[in-house]
C-alpha cells in the first residue's frame, strides 16, 4: 500500500514538481536547511527510510548492480555538500547581516601559513583516505562483465554509462539532435560562458546565498534538478523500453504503458479548427514555429523592456550580456516546460517536421 | 626534529644530501625550500593563505580528481599489458585477466577510479561556482576547468567500450547514436536533407560524424580500435597539457581564491 503510493509518487509527473517545489523549499528556508539540527534529523531520519527501500527485493534488486554503486555515492556526496555549502553560506550571511566579515576573511584565516606541513600533509591524508576508499570498493564489488559483444542482440533498456543518463532521459521529451547534440553543447557553452556573464564582483571566495542569489539559484536549479534528479530518474527509474517503473516494481517487460501524444498542429488544425492538415509544410507547422520564435526571440525582450527585475537585469548586464544569459535560461527552462506540456496536454512536439528531421 | 642517532646519522649520508639538498623541515628556511626544490611539491605555493588549506573551504576534491587521475594512468598502464584491442581478443584478454590473475584489482580499481573521478571532478566544480572562484581573475581558468570536465566524461566513456561486453557496446551505441542527429552533420540530423545535389546524398550514414567516430556504421572492431587509442593515448596527452595550463593558472591567478 505505502509502496504502491511511493511508485506513483516517484513517477516523473509527480515526483518532478515535488522536487522543484523542495528545491524552492530549500532556497527559502535556507538557513533553516543548512543548519547543524536540520542535518542531524535529517540522517536519523533517513536512516529507517532507507532500511524501508533496501528490505524490498525489487528496490534492492536495481540498487545492488555494481554499475550503480557510483550513483549512490554520487547521492551521499551530493545531498552533504549541497547541506554543507548552505550551512557555511548561512553562516556568513548571519555574520554579514551583523556587519562582521564572512568567516574565510576573518585575520586569522586571511594569515599566510606554511604549505609544509599545513597543505601537503592534508594532501597526503586525502590521497592515503581515497587509495582506501578504492581499494575496499574494488575488493567488495567486481568490475562488471556481461556476455561478449553481440551487434545482432539488443539488451533491453540499452542504456548509455550513467553520467549520460540525465541527456538520454531528456530524449522522452526531445529528439536527439536536441537531447543529444544541441543541449550538451549549449550546456557546456553555458557553464564556460559563466564568468563573463556573471558581473556581480560580490561572493569571491567565500560561501555566500545573499550576495549572490539569483547566481545560485539558476545553477543550483540546473545542477540538482535538471542534471541529478534526471539521472535518478535514467538510472533507477526506467526500465525496459525505457518504461517507467516505480522503485519497488520489478522491471516486467510486459508493462504496457498507453501513450497518445499528439503535435502541436495536429492539435489546432484537426482538434481545434476541424479543417486537416495543409499540405504546406510550413503552412502547417505555422503556430509551433511562431511559438518557438516567440519564446526564444521575444521573451527575453519582453522580460527587459516590461518587467522591472528584467529592466534591472538588462542595465546591470548590459545588452549582450543579458541576451546571451537570457538566451541559455530560455533554452534551459524550455526542458521543464516541454515535460509540463507532456503531461498536461500530451504534447509531442511542438514543431514536427519530421520530413526534415526537424522535431521540437 | 633536530635528530639524534640514526636519523640523524642517515640524514647526513652522502647518499641522503644528494637526493635532498637542504636539511629537516622545521624552518622557515626550509621549509620554503622542501617546497621550492621539489619538482613535485612546487607545484604548491610556499605559503599560502589559511583559508586556502581548510578543507571545509575546498573539500579537496581538485586535488582529488588529479590524484584518481594518476591512479587511473598507473592501473590503466598495467591493463594495456593484458589487453588487444581488437574484437578476436579483447574479452577473452578481460575474462583471462579476471581468471588468471590472482587476488587482482586492478581492473576494479581503474573502473571504480573512473566513477569517482567523474564525481569528485563535479563535486570540484560544484566547490568553485560556490565560493565564486570562477569570477575575475579566474575566468579563463574555469573554461579550462570545463573543458577538462567533458574530456573526464569522455575519457569515461571511451574506456566503457574497451571490455568488449554487451555493457559496453550497446551503451557506446546508445551514446554514440546520438552523434547521427547532429544538424547538418549526421544522416538522422536537422538539415542533413538539404544536402543532397540530386540523387547524390552528401550526408549519409557512410560519412557522417558518426561514421568518423566510430569508423564505421555500428560500433565494431574499427570503432573498438579508435575508442582504445582517444583513450589510452589521445585524450590522456590532452587532458595531461591542459591540467598543466590549469594548475599553472590557480598560482598565476592569486592561488585558491580568498575574500578580495
Amino acid at each position: 500500500m505505502l509502496k504502491e503510493l511511493i511508485n506513483h509518487l516517484a513517477e516523473p509527473i509527480v515526483s518532478f514538481p515535488i522536487a522543484t517545489f523542495l528545491f524552492y523549499l530549500m532556497i527559502k528556508h535556507y538557513k533553516t536547511f543548512g543548519s547543524k539540527k536540520f542535518a542531524t534529523w535529517f540522517t536519523i531520519l533517513s536512516i529507517p527510510v532507507l532500511i524501508f527501500f533496501f528490505a524490498d527485493p525489487n528496490f534492492y534488486l536495481i540498487i545492488k548492480t555494481p554499475d550503480n554503486v557510483p550513483i549512490g555515492i554520487l547521492l551521499v556526496l551530493v545531498a552533504f555538500f549541497t547541506w554543507f555549502t548552505m550551512h557555511k553560506a548561512a553562516i556568513n550571511d548571519t555574520r554579514m547581516e551583523q556587519g562582521l566579515e564572512p568567516v574565510e576573511a576573518m585575520p586569522e584565516n586571511r594569515e599566510k601559513v606554511w604549505s609544509w606541513p599545513n597543505l601537503v600533509y592534508t594532501e597526503l591524508f586525502a590521497i592515503i583516505a581515497c587509495t582506501a576508499f578504492l581499494v575496499v570498493w574494488a575488493i567488495v564489488f567486481k568490475a562488471p562483465l556481461e556476455e561478449s559483444a553481440n551487434p545482432t542482440w539488443a539488451p533491453n533498456p540499452a542504456k548509455a554509462p550513467w553520467y549520460f543518463l540525465g541527456l538520454q532521459e531528456m530524449l522522452v521529451y526531445f529528439d536527439p539532435w536536441m537531447a543529444g547534440v544541441v543541449l550538451p553543447v549549449l550546456i557546456v557553452a553555458g557553464l564556460i560562458a559563466i564568468p563573463y556573464i556573471d558581473t556581480n564582483p560580490k561572493g569571491n571566495g567565500y560561501y555566500c546565498f545573499k550576495d549572490r542569489k539569483w547566481a545560485i539559484i539558476s545553477f543550483m536549479y540546473g545542477w540538482l534538478i535538471l542534471w541529478v534528479y534526471l539521472i535518478i530518474v535514467g538510472v533507477f527509474l526506467r526500465g525496459p523500453n525505457w518504461t517507467f517503473y516505480g522503485p519497488f516494481e520489478y522491471w516486467d517487460f510486459h508493462k504496457i504503458v498507453a501513450e497518445f501524444n499528439i503535435n502541436l498542429s495536429e492539435f489546432i488544425w484537426i482538434k481545434g479548427l476541424g479543417i486537416g492538415m495543409p499540405k504546406n509544410l510550413v503552412v502547417r507547422e505555422i503556430f509551433g514555429i511562431i511559438l518557438t520564435i516567440a519564446y526564444v526571440g521575444f521573451i527575453p525582450v519582453w522580460v527587459a523592456r516590461a518587467t522591472s527585475f528584467g529592466r534591472k537585469f538588462y542595465i546591470d548586464l548590459g545588452p549582450i550580456r543579458y541576451y546571451l544569459f537570457m538566451t541559455l535560461v530560455v533554452v534551459m527552462m524550455s526542458l521543464p516546460i516541454k515535460m509540463v506540456l507532456r503531461w498536461l496536454f500530451s504534447m509531442k512536439y511542438i514543431i514536427a517536421l519530421p520530413e526534415w528531421e526537424l522535431n521540437l | 626534529m633536530a635528530g639524534n642517532g640514526l636519523a640523524k646519522k642517515v640524514r647526513d649520508t652522502q647518499v641522503w644530501k644528494s637526493i635532498f639538498r637542504h636539511g629537516p623541515p622545521d624552518n622557515a628556511r626550509n621549509r620554503a625550500a622542501v617546497i621550492a626544490g621539489n619538482v613535485f611539491l612546487h607545484l604548491h605555493p610556499i605559503k599560502l593563505k589559511k583559508s586556502g588549506v581548510q578543507l571545509g573551504y575546498t573539500w579537496c576534491m581538485g586535488g582529488l580528481t588529479f590524484f584518481i587521475f594518476l591512479a587511473l594512468t598507473v592501473t590503466g598502464l598495467l591493463l594495456m599489458f593484458y589487453y588487444r584491442p581488437t574484437a578476436e581478443y579483447a574479452f577473452n584478454d578481460i575474462i583471462a585477466l579476471r581468471e588468471h590473475v590472482p587476488l587482482g584489482i586492478m581492473r576494479e580499481i581503474h573502473r571504480w577510479g573512473a566513477h569517482a573521478m567523474v564525481i569528485t571532478v563535479w563535486i570540484h566544480m560544484f566547490r568553485v561556482f560556490m565560493t565564486g572562484s570562477y569570477k575575475p581573475p579566474r575566468e579563463f581558468n574555469w573554461g579550462i576547468g570545463v573543458i577538462l570536465l567533458v574530456l573526464t566524461l569522455l575519457l569515461s566513456f571511451t574506456g566503457y567500450l574497451l571490455p568488449w561486453d554487451q555493457l559496453a557496446i550497446w551503451a557506446i551505441t546508445v551514446g554514440s547514436g546520438m552523434a547521427k542527429a547532429t544538424p547538418f552533420m549526421g544522416n538522422a540530423g536537422p538539415g542533413a536533407m538539404l544536402a543532397r545535389i540530386g540523387d547524390f546524398v552528401m550526408v549519409s550514414d557512410k560519412n557522417d560524424v558518426r561514421f568518423q567516430l566510430l569508423g564505421g556504421r555500428f560500433v565494431g572492431e574499427p570503432a573498438l580500435l579508435r575508442f582504445y587509442i582517444l583513450h589510452c593515448v589521445f585524450i590522456p596527452l590532452v587532458v595531461g597539457v591542459l591540467i598543466a595550463v590549469h594548475f599553472w593558472r590557480v598560482r598565476k591567478d592569486g592561488g585558491i581564491s580568498a575574500p578580495l
